[in-house]
């Protein structure tokens, strides 16, 4: 247990006595994480106009996903918000909620437009589809 | 670090004693990172929503290909990946700077601070590198003229759209002006000054059969035009966050090596310039997905 006292208001320190084997423990996780990441994108490159947008979808989301993981470990433990008291860590994850709607509300959006230019607001056929449709066809 | 037990009964919002067992400049550093996610998130969200309108986009594999002193090899991933790994290792270097400050070690402190804040120089060096090297490459693409010309990427333009197909750039190449085919065709012989000499005689027809003859010739459509804006404007504020960041560690050194935090007892200011690092990584971790890796 750390001698220090930072401030009268602080009721009882956090145990900071460990080693520093968990920092690190989190650091190759990190590398990992990156690793694998790339391992994907490397992927898609690799692959791109071979694979079906389903393929390339999942393999994107797969990427999201390990760094929405990538981000709870460096906040978690590299900033420590994981040793503050369970209060204190709502008030900061709950208004990031917000997220959820913000990006799923835009990225609609901006998918909604697109559709609205190639149909010129929906008066003729959707123009990229009728290209897909015929690359595929040939 | 288990948990640790909280004391049963205890009543946090009666005074005298934080609600959140933190001072308060962590907690307000905590909310003033939690803006800076939002006003990053508006940012990222926004270059989505625009992304998600458009019917092609850059992709970052073609644009972000060069590696330092590596010429014109075909290299996708591979800075970033090393501007990742240099921001997660100075993540760390900071984290054991912290961890050395809990312990009151002076030397760790500063040893790990000095690790840190060559790591953000690292990191924006790495940067400026990249930057200079969009800002000032040469690429063929379609202009909004009709005509073919050598195109950076800037806020205003760049050549990372779909690839020409022939009849396209061949009916480009025709209305291209002398100048425009001199400025393209010496950037397919880098390096070899004896051609950048002769092309200047050429006729347009003999530069046209010279251009669509070299090897590895092609020409884009000019790409979205928000790429740029979008690129500069979000890596630019991260930049500027890591610079920032740098200049605090700085700070913080020569606050430690000063022995300031020694007479005070204990090494806060080290874990909040830490929290503002981290912040930095995190942000990092968010723009590396966006508009690198998908």
């Amino acid at each position: 247990m750390s001698s220090q006292t930072s401030s009268p208001e602080i009721t009882f320190q956090p145990d900071h006595s460990g080693g520093t084997s968990r920092i690190w423990k989190i650091f190759w996780v990190l590398s990992v994480l990156t690793i694998i990441e790339l391992a994907l994108g490397y992927f898609l490159y690799l692959k791109s106009g071979q694979l079906s947008d389903i393929v390339v979808l999942s393999t994107k989301c797969a990427i999201g996903i390990l760094t929405l993981a990538k981000a709870y470990y460096i906040v978690s433990v590299f900033m420590h918000l994981g040793d503050e008291i369970r209060n204190f860590i709502m008030t900061i994850v709950v208004p990031l909620i917000l997220f959820v709607w913000f990006i799923i509300a835009f990225l609609y959006d901006g998918n909604s437009w697109k559709i609205l230019r190639n149909t010129n607001a929906g008066s003729k056929p959707n123009q990229m589809e009728q290209v897909h449709k015929e690359a595929t066809e040939k | 670090m288990a948990t640790t037990a909280i004391p049963s009964g205890t009543k946090w919002w009666s005074g005298g004693k934080s609600p959140f067992n933190s001072s308060y400049g962590k907690v307000m550093m905590w909310y003033f990172l939690m803006s800076d996610a939002f006003t990053f998130g508006a940012f990222l969200i926004s270059y989505g929503t625009i992304r998600f309108s458009v019917n092609h986009w850059a992709d970052p594999n073609h644009v972000f290909n060069a590696f330092p002193f590596a010429g014109h090899a075909n290299l996708p991933l591979a800075f970033v990946s090393l501007m990742t790994f240099i921001l997660i290792f100075s993540s760390v270097t900071m984290v054991l700077a912290v961890h050395e400050g809990h312990n009151m070690n002076r030397k760790g402190v500063e040893k790990y601070m000095i690790l840190t804040i060559l790591g953000g120089i690292a990191f924006l060096s790495c940067q400026a590198w990249e930057w200079t090297h969009l800002l000032t490459g040469e690429h063929v693409a379609l202009l909004t003229d009709g005509t073919l010309g050598v195109i950076p990427t800037t806020v205003k333009m760049n050549p990372w759209g779909a690839e020409l197909d022939h009849t396209t750039m061949m009916a480009a190449l025709q209305k291209t002006s002398h100048d425009q085919l001199i400025g393209i065709a010496s950037t397919l012989h880098h390096g070899t000054e004896a051609v950048g000499h002769s092309i200047s005689t050429l006729s347009n027809q003999e530069l046209i059969n010279e251009i669509t003859a070299a090897p590895g010739f092609h020409a884009t459509h000019s790409g979205p035009i928000a790429f740029g804006g979008y690129f500069f404007g979000i890596t630019g504020f991260h930049g500027f966050h890591v610079f920032s960041g740098v200049i605090i560690n700085i700070v913080m050194y020569l606050k430690t090596k000063l022995g300031h935090f020694d007479k005070r007892g204990h090494y806060e200011m080290i874990e909040k310039a830490g929290l503002y690092w981290h912040f930095v990584d995190l942000v990092w971790v968010f723009v590396f997905l966006c508009f690198y890796l998908v």
